[in-house]
């Protein structure tokens, strides 16, 4: 099997009466199993070049390899059956139900009726949605949220290797967004789908991608690497004002909790128990296995409780918003159920955001001071 | 997008469901109560011989017969040419078409149908008097159902038919099962007003002699009866709101759900 399940070679998309090209001779491999995110401006080819990879639009010449095989000249229904399709404002079809919706593609591959029901009540599952609930409503019955997740459903129907998303979260509510984002990532860990993910939120891009293209126009992609590499080290000026300020604090939301060294050595005391002698101001004091409150050590001030602590599945990202948010350079970390498992501090985060640097400026000094 | 709603939640509040049925029974009850009190009226006059001619059941019901029956194969031409050219008219490669075609159907329906009949009886008269009264009624007919086949057609969301092409529908297929199960409802309205207008128009066909309730208002008109012309007019009326009935409640069953 190819490393690569879609390779695009020197494809072009020009239309007639226009001077440019939209996408002009583009090659770009995309690796089997993993997320390549498109992201750029509006104009820059994003869309046209996601299209053309199902060849919703045809492209005027190049190459499409899918897999190895070469499907720039087969039929194009045919190919589309095999590519998972999902799209912004979800493109659900209003006159059925969500179980023939997600039944779409099945259908036209001819499965019989046992397997597709099966198979629907699977996904809704599997998309967070309680079959016998909701696979008899209509799509204008669901929340913009459970409309997206029928849409992933029912990209996903066929079992696909191939999913392209254009801007599938783009009008949902910033939260439920990023609700979207988790499932979707949670999803993908399971089943290992190549997906194309066009969007225009660079944010969005560095949460789901293990890859990201960015398209600066007409198709040329300006960089091609991995979130991290494109944060810490913008190709050029175009992919560097895409970014935007605060690409240090975006590589935050990288790395999850659960990924950082967690210190163990902060001083504990069982509740109930005498206060040991530490070189700490404060000490945390742990209730069967939890974290519930930070006790000065010296004079008889009252404890302080202990809040917003993060989880495995919360980023760096979320850990430095909880210190701040504290007033504290230091927050309690806990495992998925709650039990207190070490804390992580305002060095530590610095050290893991500038792990990978090749060109560290020296910095030993400032951490001294925030200690 | 508003919140979920539970399709066991009340759907219909009280004072819809009481519209509702007012629209489905009220109708024909009406209708039922009009042709009663014209029955009444007219058993009530002393009847001379002309007024007898025409007003009998025998020569009521085959007027009625003959309207219905020119009506019918008219609405039948008009669906048969109508919707077909809707469709093809709305596809990309023929949408340069789509001007010209509505200009046409536009002069047919803007042109007065008593002219029209009266032209076509002069120009074609080798035609026969029903061939006359069937085209030119199927030319007045043509702009609603063209029209609103159109526009049903092209108010479908584009992002659904192109997720329906995305998914692998064949181009036929996407028609089929998603662009025309949505374009029904706007689909039917044009249709149904196609219908109430060619029942109402078909008694025209009286003066190229096609028959139908119109000769029982020309029959008043020349022999000055008045209780004659209200037959007959009233006849009419009813037939066409009848049939705006009916196709009401096609309208409500063919609705596609989730819409």
């Amino acid at each position: 099997m190819p490393d690569h399940m879609i390779q695009l070679v020197e494809l072009t998309k020009s239309y007639p009466g226009q001077s440019e090209p939209a996408v002009d001779a583009l090659t770009l491999d995309i690796p089997e199993g993993e997320i390549v995110v498109f992201v750029g401006p509006s104009g820059c080819g994003k869309t046209t070049t996601m299209k053309l990879i199902n060849r919703l639009i045809e492209p005027t010449s190049g190459r499409i390899l899918l897999n190895g095989a070469d499907v720039t000249g087969s039929d194009p229904d045919e190919l589309r059956r095999g590519i998972g399709y999902a799209i912004q404002q979800t493109g659900l079809f209003p006159h059925r139900t969500v179980a023939e919706n997600i039944a779409t593609v099945p259908k036209l591959l001819k499965w019989g009726t046992e397997r597709v029901r099966a198979r629907v009540d699977e996904l809704l599952t599997m998309v967070g949605l309680d079959p016998a609930e909701y696979r008899g409503r209509y799509p204008k019955q669901l929340s913009g949220g459970q409309q997206q997740r029928v849409g992933v459903a029912r990209a996903l129907a066929a079992d696909p290797p191939v999913l392209l998303m254009d801007e599938p979260f783009g009008a949902i509510d910033p939260l439920t967004r990023e609700t979207l984002q988790n499932e979707l990532l949670r999803i993908q860990r399971e089943i290992r789908k190549t997906i194309v993910f066009v969007t225009h939120d660079i944010d969005e891009a560095v949460k789901i991608g293990d890859r990201i293209a960015i398209f600066s126009e007409h198709g040329r992609v300006a960089q091609y690497d991995t979130p991290e590499k494109v944060l810490s080290e913008p190709a050029d000026e175009f992919v560097a004002d895409f970014i935007g300020a605060g690409a240090s604090v975006k590589r935050l939301s990288l790395t999850r909790v659960a990924d950082a060294a967690v210190a163990t050595d902060w001083p504990t005391v069982q509740r109930g128990e005498q206060p040991r002698e530490s070189d700490r101001e404060f000490l945390l004091v742990l209730d069967e296995g939890r974290a519930v409150e930070w006790l000065p050590r010296r004079d008889g001030r009252g404890g302080l409780p202990v809040l917003n602590a993060v989880g495995p599945d919360h980023t760096l990202y979320d850990a430095l918003n909880a210190m701040l948010t504290n007033n504290s350079d230091v927050v309690v970390v806990t495992d998925a159920e709650g039990t207190y498992r070490g804390t992580l501090d305002m060095p530590a985060i610095q050290d893991l955001i500038h792990a990978d640097d090749t060109t560290s400026v020296p910095r030993r000094a400032t951490k001294g001071e925030v200690r | 997008m508003s919140t979920a709603t539970r399709p066991s939640a009340p759907a219909v509040p009280e004072a819809a469901r009481a519209t509702r049925y007012l629209r489905i029974f009220g109708t024909p009850v009406a209708l039922l109560g009009v042709v009663a009190a014209l029955y009444l009226y007219v058993d009530a006059q002393d009847l001379d011989r002309i007024e007898q001619r025409s007003l009998n059941a025998e020569y009521l019901v085959s007027r009625a017969v003959q309207h219905l029956s020119l009506s019918a194969v008219v609405v039948v031409l008009i669906l048969a040419v109508a919707i077909p050219l809707g469709i093809v008219l709305t596809r990309p490669w023929a949408r340069k078409a789509a001007g010209p075609v509505l200009t046409l159907a536009n002069i047919g329906q803007a042109t007065p149908t008593f002219g029209l009949i009266v032209l076509f009886a002069v120009v074609f008269m080798t035609w026969g008097v029903h061939t006359i009264a069937i085209v030119a009624f199927w030319l007045y007919g043509i702009l609603p159902v063209l029209r609103n086949t159109m526009v049903g057609l092209e108010q479908v969301d584009r992002s659904v038919v192109e997720s329906a092409r995305g998914m692998g529908m064949s181009r036929a297929r996407a028609l089929i099962s998603v662009e025309l199960p949505l374009a029904v409802p706007v689909m039917l309205a044009g249709i149904r007003t196609a219908l109430v207008v060619t029942v109402g128009t078909v008694a025209l066909a009286t003066f190229v002699g096609a028959g139908g309730l119109g000769d029982v208002i020309n029959n008043g008109i020349i022999s000055s009866r008045d209780t004659v012309l209200l037959t007959g007019s009233v006849l009419v009326a009813v037939l066409a709101l009848f049939i705006d009935w009916l196709a009401g409640l096609v309208e409500d069953l063919f609705r596609p759900k989730g819409v």
